[in-house]
């Protein structure tokens, strides 16, 4: 196994992203600053730009609420700007939960170091099964239902206006992730990743493997937090596909250059 | 890998969607039931204009856009441990009261029409203008057993306190028998004058408040379409919808009265 030290500037430039937004939100609610204002599910950018949670706006449909324009307006820019161009992106380099999946993935690495063989393996499906639950519940329950659980949520609206017992949940995922499933909530369990993953299916930003240059050291394998979808390495070119984060790890990890991110045309195969 | 190994015979496809299913199942009950728990918090006093519960639990994003407007900090977002929906703004009055903002800046910022802005509005001239005396979060109810001054002492410092000053708290005047040379003034409420706003209940001197801001839907009973004011043109308008329904039967109304009256006279033959 190689030595993971390696090029991190995509790393430090997504922790600026995320660290970014969080900050804005926060001054958007202690100092009054109208950046942006009110957490992930609901925000205005400079005080009037609405964006929706696409994920939350659909649940709120399921649950029959009546939705107002501004909520639709919202929910379009955003479906356009991931669903059109960065696809599931929002995951590595939007979401606060990220960052805590990242430190008890690199964590897990001394765990499995010292005993392996300790592994748990779930289905990466299961978040596409919560997602149809999250739809189904809202209808039973007229309310949306993973909003009301969403670990994502509470973690965000816990650093923007407190957390109260939230830092349990919190703990809780960050310790899953750490002792019982590799990458278990991002990659196998968040049905809003599920959801991106979906609507980011035809989006332009892709990460392209270029096979002639691979030399299968297989190090961009190591570092991915959802290893299906380096299925073709080593195999042929083309666009990562599937549930690809494009967190672009495996760019930095990559000595061989073969890993890069490309704008595709999702209708040319 | 060749297309064969992929393939399931028909009971290997049937016991995998049990399997799928009662996972789902289990996932479902165990949300479900977190969902319905979390939903059944009828004590919250919520924002100005807030839909009736059900319906603001199904429109509201959680968001925190009116939390982040109120100029007074009177307005939360419910953390985990408080055993009240998550996410979803309400306030305390005891804590910080709700201060009555004459352009409502709360209600002004909801994107969902969660806090419903016709409903603390009136028309004027065919425009809508603010009307914040509308609000109705919920209603003061005073505990005379421990308001000191249903005791004979003076106190009036929740109608002083109250923004719609001897309209929606009045002080009834009435002989102190105990003493027999003084007089009570108690506070009494107007419950259809009240907004909620719990000034009062911050102002009462009491070491726990005697005059308490309940949510309508708890303080309030319902009259139903048995009994109506006749002498009031309004409130027979309530019952316009009753439906035709409005007979009672029973065995014996089944019979003309003179019928009923002899059959059921104890006859000594």
């Amino acid at each position: 196994m190689s030595k993971l030290k390696h090029d991190t500037h995509l790393t430090l430039a997504r922790r600026a992203t995320q660290t970014g937004i969080i900050l804005l939100f926060i001054s958007g609610s202690r100092l009054g600053w109208d950046i942006l204002q009110g957490n992930l599910s609901f925000s205005r950018f400079l005080d009037f730009i609405p964006m929706t949670d696409p994920f939350a706006f659909l649940q709120m449909l399921f649950a029959g609420a009546v939705i107002s324009t501004d909520m639709i307006l919202g929910t379009v820019i955003v479906l356009v700007l991931y669903g059109l161009f960065f696809g599931r992106a929002f995951c590595a380099w939007v979401c606060p939960m990220n960052i805590l999946s990242e430190w008890a993935a690199r964590l897990r690495v001394w765990l499995d170091k010292n005993k392996p063989g300790s592994r748990i393996t779930v289905s990466r499906n299961i978040r596409f099964w919560l997602l149809g639950l999250a739809l189904l519940l809202s209808i039973v329950f007229h309310t949306a239902a993973f909003e009301l659980i969403s670990p994502v949520s509470i973690l965000h609206r816990g650093l923007i206006f407190g957390f109260g017992l939230g830092w349990t949940l919190i703990l809780a995922v960050f310790l899953f992730d750490l002792v019982i499933v590799k990458n278990g909530f991002c990659g196998h369990i968040c049905p809003l990743g599920a959801f991106y993953t979906l609507i980011g299916k035809y989006a332009l930003l892709k990460i392209s493997h270029n096979h002639k240059a691979c030399t299968q050291c297989m190090d961009c394998k190591v570092v991915c937090p959802e290893l299906p979808v380096l299925k073709n390495i080593g195999k042929e070119s083309g666009a990562i596909t599937g549930a690809c984060t494009r967190c672009g790890r495996c760019i930095e990890a990559c000595n061989d250059k073969a890993l890069k991110f490309d704008i595709i045309n999702p209708f040319k195969n | 890998m060749s297309d064969d190994s992929k393939k399931i015979t028909r009971k290997q496809f049937l016991a995998q969607s049990v399997k799928a299913l009662g996972m789902a199942t289990v996932a479902g009950i165990g949300w479900g039931s977190f969902v319905y728990e979390l939903k059944a918090a009828p004590f919250i006093l919520r924002p100005p204009g807030a839909l009736k519960e059900k319906d603001f639990l199904s429109q509201c994003i959680k968001c925190g856009l009116c939390v982040e407007a109120c100029p007074y900090d009177t307005l939360r977002l419910a953390v985990p441990g408080e055993n009240k929906p998550l996410g979803t703004p309400y306030f305390t009055p005891r804590q910080t009261p709700c201060y009555l903002c004459e352009d409502i800046p709360c209600v002004a910022s909801c994107p969902t029409g969660s806090l419903d802005k016709k409903s603390v509005s009136k028309e004027v001239d065919g425009a809508l203008q603010w009307d914040v005396n509308r609000t109705r979060i919920g209603v003061a109810v005073v505990d005379t057993e421990n308001c000191i001054a249903y005791w004979g002492i003076q106190c009036d410092a929740c109608y002083r306190a109250c923004p719609l000053l001897d309209k929606a708290i009045t002080l009834e005047m009435d002989h102190n028998e105990r003493t027999g040379k003084h007089a009570f003034l108690k506070p009494f409420v107007h419950k259809d004058v009240c907004t909620g706003c719990g000034l009062c209940e911050h102002a009462c001197v009491t070491e726990k408040a005697s005059i308490y801001v309940l949510p309508r839907s708890i303080a309030l009973g319902r009259v139903g379409t048995n009994y109506i004011k006749g002498w009031d043109k309004r409130d027979e308008e309530r019952i316009k919808n009753a439906g035709d329904n409005v007979r009672t039967q029973t065995e014996r109304s089944k019979k003309k009265p003179v019928d009923y009256l002899n059959d059921e006279l104890p006859v000594d033959e």
